[in-house]
């Protein structure tokens, strides 16, 4: 358990040095660029001005946090997910054994994630991050399976007829035909994660959720605006860069 | 008498049943309906019984329902036969593992489906190049090899094309090039020419006929249509409930059919083939105007090797027949007028059937031109066309 943490709170410290290295300014202007080049100029003016934003506000260091919360717990909340969403895509009993726990996970309030993560795992960044990956791994398990189950039965047809094994049928027809619907589980993964990042600063996970929580405590309506654009901002950002189109 | 390509013993397919039980109950003489009945059990396919010969069209033809998709797929064992042997150049693949069956389906098998299943996601080429990425062949190979079959199938410049950017027609082109990248023995075709349009799938009959005159394959063929089976089977297998109710060629199954079924099919068909003048008649090669020389048409005929030519007046209307030897003659007594050659001819319309046609022709020694109502010249007939669209009726 203790090696598990361990790995967990190492990756978010990896994750975390990477993007506090460059001066923020840098940063910036890089995401900036990249969001130009891979979907519109308007998002990278977007990307530019909304970060600006949060560097003046002075929530860049939490900022930093939840970013690497978030993709420390995207990466592997996806790495466990999808795998098993292809694996529910084959398996009937798999498939009908994990619809109720699935239900169950994104039904129950995402608070009651944070009590059996804060026994296990203690305060911090770690139990945060294994609330969030619990809280965000039902879409895409969901969408992964059901993009496959929804491949045409004549196009693995055609590839086990050209003598295609159970791998290949899989790499160069199920996964391709199903990466709309991967794509839409990706996506809903960052969302959900952002959200739940921001409430597992009840359990003493750093980032935007911290002075969030604090301004409530102290009735501090300035502080939680402040958090909470940098929280919206982000959350744009992400679902932008990481929406089908 | 060459080895077989493929032949399939005794081969049944039952879905929804305990095999066993239901096989012993068809042999027991109960039919389809009953075993439904009775068990539940759906017979797909019905002890079938069949040889291919290398380079053959085979064609497998039934009403939708009939097993003969099911069939096709027992044959590279899509579909598990629930018993019988399916041999392949002397070897039973019914008992081959599942590597030994995928390696097979690599090396002997091209498929062709109804619905085309391309590969949506990738382009035109990389659809041609599957089966051979599936069998591990290097890139450039690969690209060379899919380039060729493109080719063959007259897609040369779409490559880079999606194939929702297609028309049907085309579509399946792909489709055939994805089979034929793999340059298989034995080309499976799952109703492949059903989704289209009728000219469109005319134009593809014809092309794979041109096909398999340059590729040395062994067709398998699945229709619904008795034409398209006549057009392009060597051999016709005539399925009905899992049942194969008849195999033979062309003459066997529009002559001697050895059921109410398919007398019931071959009748439609024969009706339909009531040949009319217009559907024998033939261009006209050459034409000579009445202000013609003797010399002009004296050329014209050698040029042509004609022994008479029709001579036209204004807006196309005939008016009348020229002999070779009459002109020759001419020549010789220093006649000058064509005029004066002219013949009268019995003339057709294009609505006259062959028999009639036949009646008029047999005594002439000239073709008949066709006219229509305003007695223009439409085409015309030769006595062989008549001849021989008249024995090709009665088959």
């Amino acid at each position: 358990m203790n090696q598990f943490a361990d790995f967990i709170s190492w990756l978010v410290g990896i994750v975390e040095t990477v993007l506090a290295y460059p001066e923020p300014l840098v940063l910036i202007v890089v995401l900036a660029l990249l969001a130009w080049q891979f979907k519109r100029a308007s998002l990278g003016l977007f990307v530019f001005l909304g970060l600006s934003l949060v560097l003046n506000l002075g929530m860049w260091d939490n900022l930093i946090i939840t970013l690497a919360s978030i993709i420390t717990s995207v990466f592997i909340a996806l790495a466990i997910g999808i795998p098993l969403g292809i694996l529910k895509a084959h398996n009937k009993v798999l498939d009908y054994i994990s619809r109720p726990i699935l239900d169950f996970m994104q039904t129950i309030p995402p608070f009651v994630y944070l009590i059996p993560a804060l026994m296990f795992f203690g305060l911090g960044n770690v139990s945060g991050v294994i609330a969030t990956v619990i809280f965000a791994i039902a879409p895409p398990i969901r969408l992964t399976a059901l993009g496959i189950k929804q491949v045409n039965d004549e196009l693995e047809e055609a590839g086990q007829a050209f003598g295609a094994n159970w791998w290949q049928v899989l790499i160069k027809i199920e996964l391709p035909a199903a990466m709309p619907s991967i794509l839409m589980g990706i996506n809903q993964c960052i969302m959900l994660s952002l959200s739940m990042v921001v409430i597992s600063a009840m359990i003493g996970a750093g980032g935007l959720g911290k002075p969030v929580l604090r301004s409530l405590n102290i009735v501090n309506i300035g502080l939680g605006f402040e958090a909470g654009l940098g929280v919206v901002i982000i959350a744009v950002i992400l679902d932008r860069m990481f929406d089908r189109a | 008498m060459d080895q077989a390509k493929i032949e399939v013993n005794n081969l049944y397919k039952i879905f929804n049943g305990k095999k066993k039980r239901e096989i012993s109950l068809l042999e027991n003489g109960l039919s389809k309906d009953d075993i439904l009945e009775k068990t539940g059990a759906t017979v797909a396919v019905n002890k079938a019984n069949f040889k291919v010969m290398p380079g053959e069209i085979f064609v497998i033809m039934g009403l939708s329902g009939s097993g003969k998709s099911t069939l096709l797929r027992c044959l590279n064992r899509l579909i598990e036969p629930s018993k019988g042997t399916v041999k392949i150049d002397g070897q039973d693949i019914t008992k081959l593992n599942s590597k030994e069956l995928r390696n097979y389906r690599r090396q002997k098998y091209g498929m062709v489906f109804q619905n085309f299943a391309l590969f949506p996601y990738r382009t035109v080429q990389a659809n041609a190049e599957f089966g051979l990425e599936i069998q591990g062949v290097s890139a450039n190979i690969r690209k060379a090899k899919a380039a060729s079959a493109l080719e063959t199938v007259g897609l040369s410049g779409y490559e880079q094309q999606k194939p929702n950017q297609l028309s049907g027609g085309m579509q399946q082109r792909v489709g055939l090039a994805r089979a034929l990248a793999v340059d298989p023995d034995i080309l499976l075709m799952d109703e492949p020419f059903s989704a289209l349009d009728p000219l469109i799938k005319k134009e593809m009959q014809d092309m794979l006929l041109d096909l398999y005159q340059q590729i040395n394959k062994t067709i398998i063929f699945i229709t619904h249509d008795l034409d398209e089976a006549l057009k392009l089977g060597d051999r016709i297998a005539i399925m009905k409930d899992g049942e194969i109710v008849q195999i033979g060629n062309h003459e066997e199954i529009l002559n001697q059919a050895e059921n109410d079924y398919v007398a019931e099919f071959v009748q439609d068909v024969n009706r339909s083939r009531v040949l009319t003048a217009a559907d024998i008649m033939s261009k006209p090669v050459a034409l000579l105007y009445p202000q013609a020389g003797l010399k002009t048409a004296l050329h014209k005929m050698r040029q042509n090797k004609l022994a008479s030519i029709f001579v036209l007046g204004k807006e196309h209307k005939v008016k009348g027949i020229v002999k070779i030897k009459n002109v020759v003659s001419a020549i010789n007594n220093g006649q000058q007028k064509l005029k004066d050659l002219i013949e009268k001819v019995p003339t057709a319309s294009p609505g006259e059937t062959v028999n009639s046609l036949f009646a008029k022709i047999a005594e002439l020694d000239t073709p008949i031109p066709v006219l229509n109502e305003k007695d223009q010249l439409k085409g015309v007939i030769v006595k062989t066309d008549v001849i021989a669209n008249l024995a090709t009726d009665q088959i």
